[in-house]
């Protein structure tokens, strides 16, 4: 039997560098109000959201990311040409295939990476991190960048009072490298496909071929519906509260962390009442900062995280060095979480 | 031990009294969460689990949207205490 070389990675990898990019339109909730029998106080009350960013038919998935993705190269002192892989993290990609990450890679101007789309809703940037973090210390790429983009206004039934406010669209960027220390945690990640009717797209794609449109949903000036996300509120705050909890403490445990030791958490931005219940279930310390870039960013699932670590990052808020706890947690339903240094 | 009708509507006055920031005397039998203690439909998630908590008992999702009033869940807790 043949003997096979075995890859040579780095001993460890860290967060080198992040990018983001919001649209440039800003939509406050009375836009919203237009289409639900809502109020402004209900969707602060039971979101915290007051703005959330739409993109314009411009702003694609893959321009939103080379935005993004150009701000963490540089953030990492690094150049394209040396980026061997590109994971991209998006449930709102709306060409199947080819992978977006394929057009990210080209035009950013890398030499050939790898390039992948990644499916994990609002986890999909800490499973793009926790691929990137083995890649990198396993020796197949030096530089990774992990993109969490998502336009899921495209992906909003803007007549749902339940839903409508919710979303919003951005992508950020992660570049991922070599490092001589421990700067990205063992990820605590897995999935509970039993709760997959909790938050899901309303209509399958497959259901719009022509023939079949008649018996799908109409919307109030009778056109047929577009797909969009639904959940199951009560459902979701449950899960996303007591037993993301758990995960987020399992994380801080692998990291061999104490909340003590913490400076940042960074959870995924879905609703600033399951963050604020989150914080009291961990009894976290004062001292810790907490993102609720949800405020004014809205639910951008994938690109929440990324997103709200640039925006700490770039008010003073956290600063590079400081140790985050990470959790991203959806659709699936899905879940990582692990603790990092920040860039 | 399983606690008594006045023990559950005592501990769940406790509880929304936390959660609500409603003062205990105000949390009635008759009660509406939502309509008369300012609990919205996420608040009553957390009611609910403290609720499993202090009274070892289950009360998955589907029961959650029946229990109108604090006499329901008082009710519910008092036919499912383990």
């Amino acid at each position: 039997m043949s003997k096979i070389r075995p890859s040579k990675g780095a001993p460890y990898a860290r967060i080198l560098g992040v990018g983001g990019y919001r649209p440039t339109r800003v939509v406050p909730n009375e836009v919203i109000l237009e289409k639900i029998d809502s109020s402004d106080e209900w969707i602060r009350s039971r979101s915290g959201i007051e703005t959330r960013h739409w993109a314009s038919p411009e702003e694609t998935v893959a321009a939103m990311s080379i935005e993004a993705s150009g701000k963490a190269i540089a953030a990492a002192g690094i150049t394209a040409e040396q980026i061997g892989a590109v994971v991209v993290a998006t449930v709102s990609h709306f060409s199947q295939t080819p992978a977006v990450a394929t057009e990210i890679a080209d035009k950013l101007g890398t030499d050939r990476a790898a390039a992948f789309d990644v499916s994990a809703g609002c986890a999909g940037f800490g499973y793009g991190l926790t691929l990137a973090k083995g890649m990198v210390t396993e020796g197949s790429a030096e530089y990774v960048l992990v993109i969490g983009v998502e336009r899921l206004s495209d992906l909003t039934d803007l007549e749902d009072r339940a839903t409508a406010f919710l979303f919003g669209d951005g992508a950020g960027a992660v570049v991922v490298g070599p490092s001589d220390e421990p700067h990205i945690g063992p990820t605590v990640w897995g999935s509970e496909g039993d709760k997959a009717e909790t938050i899901k797209q309303t209509i399958p794609w497959n259901e719009y071929r022509i023939g079949d449109l008649g018996s799908l949903p109409l919307d109030s000036a009778g056109n047929v519906k577009f797909p969009a996300i639904t959940q199951e509120g009560q459902a979701v705050f449950r899960w996303a509260v007591f037993e993301m909890a758990k995960v987020a403490q399992q994380a801080l445990d692998a990291a061999g962390i104490t909340p003590d030791d913490l400076d940042v958490f960074i959870p995924h931005q879905a609703n600033v009442r399951i963050i604020d219940s989150m914080v009291k279930t961990l009894k976290l310390p004062e001292h810790v900062t907490v993102a609720r870039d949800i405020r004014t960013t809205g639910n951008t699932s994938a690109a929440s995280i990324p997103l709200a670590m640039e925006r700490l990052l770039a008010s003073g808020e956290a600063k590079s060095g400081d140790t985050a706890l990470v959790i991203g947690f959806g659709a699936g339903l899905v879940y990582a979480a692990t603790v990092v240094t920040l860039p | 031990m399983a606690a008594t009708q006045e023990e559950i509507v005592a501990g769940l006055a406790d509880i929304v009294n936390e959660i609500a920031g409603i003062p205990v005397e105000d949390v009635q039998l008759d009660k509406s969460f939502t309509d008369d203690l300012d609990v919205d439909s996420l608040s009553m998630v957390e009611v609910v689990v403290a609720a499993e908590e202090r009274f070892d008992v289950k009360i998955p999702d589907d029961d959650v949207k029946n229990l109108k009033t604090v006499g329901d869940a008082t009710e519910y807790i008092l036919k499912h205490q383990a």
